[in-house]
């Protein structure tokens, strides 16, 4: 039983099947009468944000809530962490406070990691830097596997700024391991060289998202900022839009069944058109639903039993 | 399903095993309980089976199955997970949570039957009663067992028993059925069953 | 001054023989010497190497006396086996006018366990924007020749030119952090598989090799003497190479980290393996090691970098980067080269002290020659505990590994500076 989530890579094919299942029994709490379980009361679960992410810090918060867990609110604005204290020292704080759980979002990549070596509890990664966020693509996986009925033997798509992005990479790791294929899509200075070689060696690059489209079963937009284009990566958002973005005319290049996804927040009119975003094959305001669903699932697999 | 090999197969059984009920003998006892349900529930009406898993599921589908054909009455039939309201959750690793899927009708009004094979301590049932308090507002609830083997460590009771087994506390009661363990079967261990 | 007879020494590996040192110098050698007024130590099994030269160690003062200081970065030296330091100019306030070099090398004589030569800055501030007094420096009590804004690269290339061409007035040398800064913006870590898949900001190879080649072609066009500090990629050997084979007048180093670890070190995400330029992959280790032994690269200097807890002790994209490198580099030599006791003296011993100018060092230990000079005990072998370091920083990347050799014994003109393992004061 694995007793952080830092990476998607710490998940294998049967525990992150198991994450799914119990998601979707989660899934059914959100629709009952009373949208509580008792599975984890009495368990301290510490929201560590670094960054402003209101959606995901609601979403871990509503998900340790409805599994009875207390949970403590830690925000980088207006606490000790403004004024300068490490990252160790509030670990320490965190751990006397007997927190069971560390929910942890960081600019800086790996500072889960770091984390996990100094507090007893488990920490699960909520977005570090340009590195991860398992759990989004958890439940990335489960809008797939929800509405296309699997993962295995999928065609994904992901498309735009991967170089900066967690979620493509946390997605990359957890969907190749649950037998989908992915192909990144995006222009070359956005999509490192080699990151086949250093995430999952079936992993496919394309620069040219309309060759894509057609085989593809899911579309997955990662947001774009426009402040990219000052470092040189892509000329004008004008230009990314033209050449990357998902509009209606390409939409309709896809088979029937496929989705568009996007972890949001969307930048509409870069990666994305209102008419996409909005159209009954998106998964937007469904992938935010999930999130709770399968928080919850990852929160339990952690805490609800003796792990130690 | 492969036949075991001399690698996968079980150890040899204890030598203090004993076979309690036969297949034949469970069906008698499931009928028997079905019979029951019928009289005390004048008819199964507005009566609900919730098996809890893993082997109270496919008792419930039994049981509606012999309701089914000796009254021509068709009773909802659910599956109750009780995972993520144990008591014990934080002395195992964690536990796989299963599926719960309520009857189209719901249990709201209805007498639920819990259904499960062994009935114990009673911890199991207080954890289904609470999490039946959460899915629900049922009329009445009501709690059928294939076998109590007393030992009861809460103040609950059956009301439907198939078979009343006294044992020790060291002894262990076993159930299979064919559709989760390729056959009907009730044992007593004088130890724990080598799993 | 103290006597000191060295009883069936190896001297770089020679049959054993008995060594006499006095009055500073290595008065006598050969085999039962007998000096009744002498202090004998039992060198059996010990191989006498001369004092180690170290072209690049950060000492830390003035400015951050809580991560090192001029004694306790000597101390570490002398542990080391060194007898001579190249202190680096990047101190607080920088080491760009003489008042600052004199300090330093003040310190580093009132130490009195290693030489300790003050490096100056090349632009005033490390800024990279004009040039400091190269020539006071040079003028000073320090007598400065070595001139780098280590921790920087001179990135502007006329102010580049101008540094090579001025310092040939009083025969100084530049010695280049080799770092393009605007493929490094940001940078955390060497960019390969390891940095795509950590989600850190890569420093790419050619930042380094492109200011190298721009940096042979300038020393080459003014004909002045260029240092191109802590080399870590297979192609920056092999523009090393090239520069050398066309006769430019280039010397190189490679750090002992640069020798053993690669970036998968940086997978736990702990800052003790965050350096700069960053740990490479294997197939810069084995070019590094290569063109150690053929010559392309000159010499191993350590980049001694302590660093205090608190800038190590926390997330990576905010650590300082550096590693202490004092007390563990003849180890890593010996674990890298073997016992190559002649390669190693040349390595880390004549050939910095020739390019640093420093005549009393780097010479093998034979009669008439200054007694610096450093006793190494090859058949030990050591677990590197960071509490055991005599520097006042922990930041070794080499913790609790195991590692060959030990320094027994060094001599500083003839006094000991370490005895018995431990340093004399």
């Amino acid at each position: 039983m694995i007793r952080h989530l830092l990476s998607g890579a710490d998940l294998d094919a049967d525990t992150a099947t198991q994450i799914l299942d119990t998601a979707a029994e989660m899934a059914a709490v959100a629709g009952r009468e009373v949208k509580k379980l008792p599975a984890l009361r009495g368990r301290t679960v510490v929201n560590l944000f670094y960054e402003d992410s209101t959606r995901t810090r609601i979403s871990f918060e509503a998900a340790a809530k409805r599994l009875s867990a207390d949970v403590i609110n830690f925000s980088a604005k207006g606490s000790s962490v403004a004024k300068g204290e490490s990252l160790k020292d509030t670990a320490l704080t965190l751990q006397a406070m007997g927190a069971d759980a560390v929910v942890v979002r960081h600019p800086a990549s790996g500072a889960p990691h770091r984390l996990a070596d100094w507090v007893d509890g488990s920490v699960v990664n909520a977005g570090d830097g340009t590195h991860e966020h398992p759990t989004q693509a958890l439940l990335d996986a489960y809008t797939m596997r929800s509405r296309l009925g699997r993962l295995a033997g999928l065609s994904v798509a992901v498309v735009g700024d991967v170089l900066h992005s967690r979620v493509a990479r946390s997605n990359v790791l957890l969907l190749s391991t649950l037998g989908a294929k992915v192909t990144l899509v995006g222009p070359p200075t956005l999509i490192p060289v080699d990151i086949a070689a250093a995430l999952a060696p079936g992993t496919d690059v394309c620069y040219d998202l309309d060759a894509v489209l057609p085989s593809s079963d899911v579309v997955m937009m990662l947001r774009v900022q426009r402040e990219r284009m000052n470092d040189s990566y892509f000329p004008s958002a004008r230009e990314y839009a033209r050449r990357y973005g998902l509009d209606g005319p390409r939409m309709n290049r896809l088979p029937e069944h496929a989705i568009v996804m996007h972890p949001g927040p969307m930048n509409r009119g870069m990666e994305i058109t209102p008419e996409v975003a909005d159209s009954s094959r998106s998964t937007i305001v469904e992938q935010v639903a999930n999130g709770v669903s399968v928080r919850m699932a990852v929160l339990y697999l952690l805490l609800g039993g003796n792990n130690r | 399903m492969a036949y075991p090999t001399a690698a996968q197969s079980p150890p040899p059984r204890q030598p203090s095993v004993k076979v309690i009920l036969t297949s034949a003998d469970v069906q008698r006892v499931v009928d028997r309980i079905a019979h029951q349900i019928l009289e005390k529930t004048q008819g199964a009406a507005d009566t609900v089976l919730l098996g809890v898993p893993t082997r109270g599921a496919p008792l419930a589908g039994r049981l509606a199955a012999r309701i089914s054909a000796f009254e021509g009455i068709s009773v909802p039939v659910g599956v109750l997970d009780i995972t993520l309201y144990r008591d014990d959750l934080r002395r195992h690793a964690t536990r796989a949570v299963g599926p719960t899927q309520l009857p189209p009708g719901g249990i709201d009004g209805m007498r639920v039957i819990l259904v499960d094979d062994v009935l114990f301590s009673g911890r199991t049932v207080r954890a289904a009663l609470d999490a039946l308090g959460d899915l629900g507002r049922p009329a009445m609830v009501q709690l059928a067992v294939l076998v109590d083997r007393g030992h009861r460590q809460l103040p609950i009771r059956a009301d439907y028993v198939g078979k009343n087994i006294p044992t020790a506390l060291a002894e262990n009661v076993k159930v299979t059925l064919a559709e989760t363990d390729g056959v009907d079967e009730v044992r007593l261990y004088g130890e724990e069953p080598a799993r | 001054m103290n006597s000191y007879l060295l009883k069936n020494v190896s001297v770089l590996g020679a049959a054993p023989t008995d060594l006499l040192i006095r009055d500073g110098v290595v008065a006598e050698t050969g085999t039962g010497l007998s000096a009744p007024d002498a202090t004998v130590v039992d060198a059996a099994g010990l191989v006498a190497l001369p004092g180690l030269v170290d072209l690049h160690t950060h000492l830390r003062e003035p400015g951050r006396e809580d991560a090192e200081t001029v004694e306790t970065g000597s101390r570490s030296a002398a542990l080391g086996g060194y007898t001579a330091v190249c202190a680096m100019a990047n101190t607080s306030p920088v080491a760009d006018t003489a008042g600052v070099v004199e300090q330093v090398w003040r310190l580093g004589r009132e130490a009195g366990l290693v030489d300790v030569q003050p490096i100056g800055a090349v632009t005033v501030g490390l800024a990279g924007e004009r040039l400091a007094e190269l020539g006071a420096m040079a003028d000073s009590a320090a007598r400065v020749r070595i001139f780098s804004d280590d921790g920087h690269c001179v990135a502007d290339p006329r102010l580049m030119r101008r540094a090579l061409e001025y310092v040939k007035a009083f025969d100084g040398i530049i010695a280049q952090h080799a770092e393009e800064p605007r493929l490094t913006e940001g940078a955390q870590m060497h960019e390969g598989e390891v940095s795509t898949r950590l989600g850190l900001t890569g420093w790419p190879a050619v930042a380094e090799e492109a200011i190298i080649a721009r940096d042979v072609l300038l020393a080459e066009h003014v004909g002045s003497r260029l240092h191109v500090c802590h080399v870590s990629t297979a192609g920056s050997v092999e523009v090393l190479r090239h520069a050398k084979a066309r006769g430019v007048r280039v010397t190189a180093e490679v750090t002992p980290h640069h020798l053993l670890l690669t970036d998968a070190r940086a997978e736990t995400y702990d800052p003790v393996f965050k350096v700069n330029p960053p740990l490479r992959t294997a197939t810069d280790i084995a070019a590094l090691r290569a063109a150690l032994v053929d010559g392309v690269i000159d010499i191993i200097a350590t980049d001694h970098a302590p660093h205090a807890v608190e800038d190590k002790e926390c997330e990576w994209a905010y650590a300082r980067p550096g590693m202490l490198g004092l007390e563990t580099a003849l180890s890593i030599a010996l674990d890298v080269l073997g016992p190559e006791w002649d390669l190693i003296a040349d390595r880390m011993s004549r050939t910095p002290a020739r390019i640093a100018g420093l005549t009393e060092h780097g010479h093998d230990p034979a009669p008439g020659a200054p007694a610096n000079l450093t006793l190494v005990d090859p058949a030990a072998r050591r677990v590197i505990e960071p509490a055991e370091l005599a520097s006042r920083s922990r930041n070794t990347p080499y913790a609790r590994m195991t590692l060959p050799g030990r320094i027994v014994a060094t001599f500083l003109r003839g006094e000991a500076t370490v005895l018995d393992g431990k340093a004399v004061r």
